[in-house]
């Protein structure tokens, strides 16, 4: 088997065709989509970034997390203070950033562990500390407070190529982000066929036989929420430079947190591309609603003067509802059976 | 023989129930031996005693000589003791070959190596055909066997196994005694089971300690224990209610 | 900072701790029952207040009045949920369920922002300026009506378990939902009702605070959080810890408030809930789990 067979293991040869189809239209994105069709892929490889990041903490070691908005919003603002205040590039601001939100999962992780709380009570937990920490940036003036804190940026800025300040075109942005995306998806991959992988797996369907089987629980839970709230650090690193604005009222709400498990949920939480299907079903849905909204206005179908500023979410929910009723399991697996694009008894 | 495991003055208490009472017994070296008794005898407990789950409150267990007593399940399985679960525990969503995998890393350099080594393990219990299923959808006596694959493989010097053959046919019982025993000859391997299939207890086991509320009432060989009064009352009793 | 300053924001945070004592009780009651925490709670909340304020502007009718018809609403509204709803997922890991309640969370919301828009609104009561004096303690009508209907509502409901069969039957499926089923208990139905009566708290809870504060759907969020924190702190599924819990937050706040900041005093709770979760993570008046 080649290195690359051995990846996608899994995937049929159709699912591979179609898979490197789609690969490469997103590779020439640029060059086909206009301005508006690479915001709405930034956003989605973005939000794919963080999905997989939960999906390792919940699919992979069984610890549901509604606070994941915490780990990007400690990223983002250690990487942007610092570059701000000591003009640190982000490319080595990324460091501390990522070791801060490392950091904070850690204490999370370890007060839940040590004091045995599971299930609802963790996921509160990292509720809890995602607005005690908002409300802290509320009041804490060197970073904007509720004003907000914000990255200058130049006319200049906006064009080129610079990865060490992460500014440039919009191109480098979404190339960047893709290949965050991708990489976290070839880090899942590596760790799931890790024994970190066997062991998380085993400690999310039956945390005492793997304990009985020699699995340090504490260590290797420990490990998932590192790794985890690092991989959200890296999505918050990037979400400061292109975003060059951070209000804690927006970072930090729960909201955010809420997005984060959305597209793993919708794709099948567990599976290594689920997170991924999900964002780019649920994204685009996202726009197309109110793309489609926009022109039954335009067609008079609708009164242009009504506002429908909640009409995309109450859709978009309905949505979520149904999968949630009829596909619990996730999209992902069932579309791999119906379009046969995973070999018989292999999962995404 | 040099005692392996020795239990010594164990006692253990729930909410004020005495569900283990100042029980001690040894285990020899290279001892097929068996832990018997009614339902509720505390056999249950005192494996989760042994293995970790539960800390004494009074007593102590010894594996080789050392002190085990009221370590985490893990490091007991460092240890080298190896335990299977009553109501089985399988890894529900991963595949049979994984979950033998997951217990053969505790040794294992790689990834690679502990799969292999598993592949060997599930041969050894004829689950090989099933190394591809999840483990969700296992038989009873297949999760059964999975739970022995699975305690193997973490290499013990002492298993522990906790009613494996209940819900086997005969014919199984008799396929699941000779691998334990060919285990036993082969590898040196000492292991102790609870088991209520007298069948399989009688044809295994060289040394048979039985317990009774809690308390032990009598050890010895097998053909020992079937014609000591004390435990047939305590069996007859059992039946009559 | 004087005495009465003090005595001051403890009396006002002790009347709004029992509005919030009320609404955590709806979140408790279902909790302690089917077992499944309901994130769309604040947004139940919010539709109350919504409804007593139409009833406000429409027929001029007090909120408080109004508390009896919006409990009876959003009972209607729980039950049919949980029946149609939230039964088909009982079976699916927690993280599907909170999901799903998101959903609905985030549908109500939206409803009731194409209904009423973005906007705060409120209702101006004849008595919303009044307030009587004890020495220096000055208490403010509005306060004080809200907290007599929200001890009313929740004795009423603390009764309704302790004295009725209903109540009875619904407190034997909490501790034994297999054992409720032998007897004969038609669980399901039991569960649709426990729904129910947990959004009627809320209902309630809704428009009595209507009353204090003005209204606008993203203020759901935050009472779903709040609710959140002192359920934790007095007990999930403790019905008395749950007002405990109110008192305690809303006195916790109010001091917080002059102590420190206005703004400060939700970083107050959810440190106070860190520190139960460590310390007892069953809450103040919870049984511990195992």
């Amino acid at each position: 088997m080649t290195p690359v067979r051995r990846f996608f293991g899994p995937l049929s040869p159709a699912g591979l065709w179609l898979g490197g189809a789609f690969l490469l239209l997103l590779l020439l994105l640029p060059f086909w989509g206009g301005s508006y069709v690479m915001t709405v892929a930034i956003t989605v490889f973005y939000l794919a970034l963080i999905g997989q990041s939960w999906n390792l903490m919940l699919g992979f070691a069984g610890l549901l997390s509604i606070g994941h908005a915490l780990f990007v919003g400690i990223g983002a603002y250690t990487a942007a203070y610092l570059f701000a205040a000591i003009g640190l590039p982000p490319v080595v601001g990324i460091v501390p950033a990522v070791g801060l939100a490392v950091l904070m999962g850690l204490l999370i992780g370890y007060l839940g562990f040590r004091f045995a709380i599971g299930g609802v009570y963790f996921a509160l937990l990292t509720i809890a500390f995602a607005e005690f920490v908002r409300i802290v940036i509320d009041h804490v003036p060197w970073l904007g407070a509720t004003e907000g804190f914000f990255l200058k940026v130049s006319e200049a800025d906006r064009h080129g190529i610079d990865l060490a300040n992460l500014r440039g075109a919009p191109e480098m942005y979404y190339y960047l982000i893709m290949a965050l995306a991708l990489g976290a998806l070839v880090l899942c991959r590596f760790l799931l066929r890790s024994r970190l992988g066997y062991y998380w797996q085993a400690i999310r369907d039956d945390a005492e036989a793997a304990q009985a089987l020699g699995v340090n629980i504490l260590r290797y839970k420990m490990y998932a929420v590192a790794i985890s709230s690092g991989m959200a650090g890296v999505a918050g690193v990037f979400y400061a430079f292109y975003q060059n604005s951070l209000f804690p009222e927006i970072v930090f709400n729960i909201e955010r947190s809420i997005e984060a498990t959305l597209g793993s949920i919708v794709g099948g939480v567990g599976t290594l591309f689920g997170p991924i299907f999900g964002t780019f079903i649920l994204t685009p849905l996202g726009e197309i609603v109110t793309e489609a909204i926009d022109l039954l206005k335009h067609w008079d179908v609708i009164d242009p003067q009504i506002k429908l500023d909640g009409l995309k979410l109450l859709i978009w929910g309905f949505i979520v509802v149904l999968i949630v009723l009829f596909k619990p399991k996730g999209l992902w697996p069932w579309v791999c059976a119906r379009l046969r694009l995973t070999r018989p008894g292999a999962e995404g | 023989m040099a005692a392996l495991l020795r239990v010594d003055g164990v006692s253990k208490s729930f909410r004020g129930l005495l569900a283990l009472n100042n029980v001690s017994f040894e285990v020899s070296e290279r001892e097929i031996a068996a832990l018997i008794g009614p339902n509720g005898a505390g056999k249950t407990t005192l494996f989760n005693v042994i293995a970790g789950v539960f800390r004494p409150d009074d007593g102590s267990v010894q594996l080789d000589g050392a002190d085990i007593t009221g370590r985490r399940p893990d490091e007991i399985c460092h240890a080298g003791i190896g335990r299977t679960f009553q109501i089985v525990k399988p890894f529900a969503q991963m595949t049979v070959l994984e979950n033998v995998t997951v217990a053969a890393l505790h040794g294992a350099g790689t990834v690679a190596e502990a799969t292999a080594a598993a592949r060997g393990f599930l041969e050894l219990l004829e689950l090989d055909t099933r190394a591809a299923q999840h483990a969700a959808n296992l038989t009873l006596p297949d999760r059964k066997r999975l739970e022995v694959a699975r305690a193997l493989a973490t290499g013990p010097r002492l298993l522990l196994l906790d009613e494996v053959m209940a819900g086997l046919r005969p014919s199984e019982t008799d396929r699941m005694v000779a691998t334990l025993r060919r285990l036993r000859d082969d590898t040196g391997l000492t292991i102790l089971l609870i088991e209520h299939v007298m069948r399989a207890v009688m044809a295994l086991s060289e040394h048979i300690t039985v317990l009774h509320h809690g308390e032990k009432i009598s050890e010895g060989a097998p053909e020992r224990i079937v014609r000591d009064p004390a435990v047939l009352e305590c069996y007859l009793g059992d039946q009559d209610l | 900072m004087d005495f009465w300053t003090l005595a001051n924001a403890v009396a006002s945070g002790l009347l709004i701790g029992l509005v919030y004592g009320l609404s955590a009780l709806g979140l408790s009651v279902i909790f302690g029952v089917i077992r499944i925490v309901n994130f769309a709670h604040g947004e139940i909340m919010v539709m109350g207040m919504f409804f007593a304020l139409l009833m406000f502007r429409w027929l001029g009718l007090d909120p408080l009045l109004s508390v009896p018809l919006a409990a009876a609403l959003m009972f209607g509204f729980g039950y049919v949920l949980q029946l149609v709803v939230v039964s088909r997922v009982s079976h699916l890991p927690e993280h599907m369920q909170f999901l799903l309640l998101a959903a609905i969370a985030i549908m109500i919301v939206s409803a009731l922002l194409l209904v009423f828009g973005p906007d705060a609104q409120g209702v101006e009561v004849d008595y919303a300026w009044d307030s009587f004096a004890v020495g220096e303690l000055i208490i403010d009508y509005p306060k004080m009506f809200a907290a007599i209907g929200a001890v009313i509502v929740a004795s009423l409901l603390l009764a309704f378990f302790k004295y009725t069969a209903t109540g009875k039957a619904i407190r034997a499926c909490a501790d034994n939902r297999m054992g409720a089923q032998v007897v004969g208990l038609n669980v399901s139905r039991l569960y649709a009702l426990t729904f129910g009566i947990g959004a009627a708290c809320l209902g309630a809870a809704g428009a009595i605070i209507l009353l204090l504060f003005e209204v606008h759907p993203y203020l759901a969020p935050g009472y779903t959080l709040l609710a959140f924190v002192i359920v934790i702190i007095g007990g999930l599924g403790s019905l008395f810890g749950a007002l405990v819990g109110g008192i305690l937050i809303g006195v916790s706040e109010a001091l917080a408030a002059v102590l420190f900041q206005p703004s400060m005093k939700t970083a107050f709770s959810f440190g106070l809930l860190i520190l139960i979760l460590l310390l007892r993570p069953q809450g103040l008046l919870g049984k511990a789990v195992r």
